[in-house]
């Protein structure tokens, strides 16, 4: 039988021991202004406009479609053009320079009405769901004119590999 | 009685694939589809697909449809590509390679093509319980047809039976339609779609039941909720019966391709369960064991749109470069390319099932 943790996984929650792998450098991070982006994409899928998005280079080539994503975070200008892009809506930005102190800014994906609007207070969910926090809505971005919608939102620092998504409340 | 030179039965996206490649090798082209509109099912996708550029990765499905519509209409006007929509096709003969089509549910006919792509897609599979004749009970394709087609939610809170890509992705547009998801249903101990289909459902608050299985539908003219039980990994139920508050459930099994054309040609067809039942042995190129008759798309074994569209464009291209012999020069330039893309699609750990299926019926050339 599988451990609840394996269950987990298999359910589509990225677990705690997986979570270290799609890290960026803590140096780099902390000083990167405009932030830096975490790919939660641990399953090899024929898939690759996350790099076909990064105006930069930082999402490297994909020698195999079946890649991973793999990252140059130097590049990384955290733009969030790869949040808006990816089919899967597995890319995030967490900006660790922005607001006070044990301030973050993250940039979620986000395809669900009611649209959030800048100034919001929206409910920050993690990711089986839960509320965790209620966070300020800084900037609704729309980086494709597709209707996928990138969210600023500002969160405290010890909770950005907690918040996954956000809901209008 | 009506002739062409190139009949694709099916305009899904390997049956409008293989009719624009067909017509841009200057081959007189039919394609019939049984629905009111072309697109089968990708006019219903409203999520971003996967892939690579070439197959359009990250535009929304639909999207993708509205492209392949574009490339129709302009062989429409330059006369090679006639569409029959809300048309059936019903039969083929093979004493004398006649096909039988019914338009609307008034109008018989005949027409006798000289090639014939079949790319008629798939049909649903479901699976049997208590109550499953209730007002409510669903299959993923009829979920999605009423909302994403014609704007109607089919209920306020769906249970989700199947989490594969198609029960994940349906779950996700319910939730885009407003419509509440109680949870999706997998037997498996993992989910079949892909792994991050699963993760943005559920940090949207969907609950994911692995290894469990619905046993009863409740209620009595209508769905008012269903009783769900953990099952073993030789899916025994285990553990207690849990009731679930819905009132629609949404089957999302798996497909099975629609092979009866394939089968009155005399095709020869083949048992594959990794390509989710029977298909027809063919080679490289899409051609079936019938020298006329080739095939594509969901008919071929249950793949992705993606993957779909390529098939169809190497059967359109192969189909029309037997007419034309200049073509053939085209179709080995164009068919290296599309090789190589369907060999990036099926590649990996979410590709070995249709790999290992394909082994099976694939064969190098006809003799």
């Amino acid at each position: 039988m599988m451990n609840d943790n394996e269950k987990l996984f298999n359910s589509g929650i990225l677990t705690e021991e997986k979570q270290e792998a799609v890290l960026p450098p803590m140096d780099l991070w902390e000083k990167k202004k405009n932030g830096l982006v975490v790919i939660e994409c641990p399953q090899q899928i024929p898939c690759n406009p996350c790099h076909d998005s990064c105006p930069t280079g930082a999402i490297m080539a994909f020698e195999n479609i079946i890649d991973i994503p793999r990252i140059d975070y130097e590049k990384c200008t955290g733009c969030g053009r790869c949040v808006a892009r990816c089919p899967g809506l597995a890319c995030f930005v967490v900006d660790l320079t922005w607001g006070e102190e044990n301030e973050a800014l993250m940039k979620l994906p986000h395809e669900m009405l009611p649209l959030p609007r800048a100034g919001d207070e929206v409910a920050c969910l993690n990711r089986m769901g839960e509320e965790v926090h209620r966070g300020k809505v800084i900037n609704v971005t729309e980086p494709w004119k597709d209707c996928t919608r990138v969210v600023h939102v500002s969160v405290p620092k010890d909770m950005i590999m907690k918040i996954r998504a956000v809901k209008v409340v | 009685m009506k002739t062409t030179e190139i009949l694709v039965v099916g305009g899904g996206p390997a049956g409008l694939s293989a009719a624009i490649e067909a017509a841009s090798l200057g081959c007189d082209v039919v394609l019939m589809d049984s629905d009111l509109k072309l697109g089968g099912q990708l006019i219903k996708q409203t999520h971003k697909f996967f892939g690579s550029r070439e197959e359009f990765a990250g535009t929304r499905g639909f999207e993708i449809g509205n492209l392949l519509f574009d490339e129709v209409e302009k062989y429409k006007k330059e006369g090679k590509l006639e569409i029959f929509s809300n048309t059936t096709v019903t039969g083929y003969y093979k004493e004398d390679g006649i096909v039988s089509y019914t338009i609307g549910e008034e109008t018989y006919d005949l027409i006798k093509p000289q090639r014939i792509v079949m790319a008629t897609g798939a049909q649903e599979k479901r699976i049997a319980f208590p109550n499953n004749d209730l007002p409510g009970v669903y299959g993923a394709g009829a979920v999605q047809t009423l909302m994403n087609v014609y704007g109607v939610a089919p209920g306020e809170k769906v249970l989700m039976i199947g989490a594969g890509n198609i029960g994940l992705i349906v779950s996700y547009q319910l939730m885009q339609a407003g419509v509440k998801v109680a949870g999706i249903v997998e037997a498996m101990p993992r989910i079949g779609g892909y792994w991050v289909h699963a993760a943005k459902i559920r940090r949207l608050g969907v609950p994911i039941y692995l290894q469990h299985t619905i046993t009863e539908a409740l209620g009595d003219k209508v769905i008012e909720g269903a009783v769900i039980q953990e099952i073993d990994n030789t899916f025994k139920l285990v553990g207690e019966p849990m009731k679930i508050d819905c009132d629609t459930i949404c089957m999302a099994i798996g497909l099975t391709p629609t092979c009866e054309l394939l089968w009155s040609a005399g095709c020869e067809m083949k048992f594959v369960p990794q390509l989710c039942g029977y298909v027809a042995r063919r080679d490289a190129m899409m051609r079936t064991s019938h020298p006329d008759i080739w095939v594509a798309g969901d008919a071929a074994g249950i793949e992705e749109a993606s993957a779909a569209m390529v098939e169809g464009r190497i059967a359109g291209l192969a189909a029309a470069a037997s007419l034309k012999p200049e073509g053939c020069q085209m179709l080995k330039e164009k068919s290296t390319d599309y090789l190589k893309r369907l060999e990036n699609l099926r590649a990996g750990e979410t590709g070995a099932k249709i790999r290992c299926g394909l082994e099976q019926v694939c064969c190098e050339c006809w003799g």
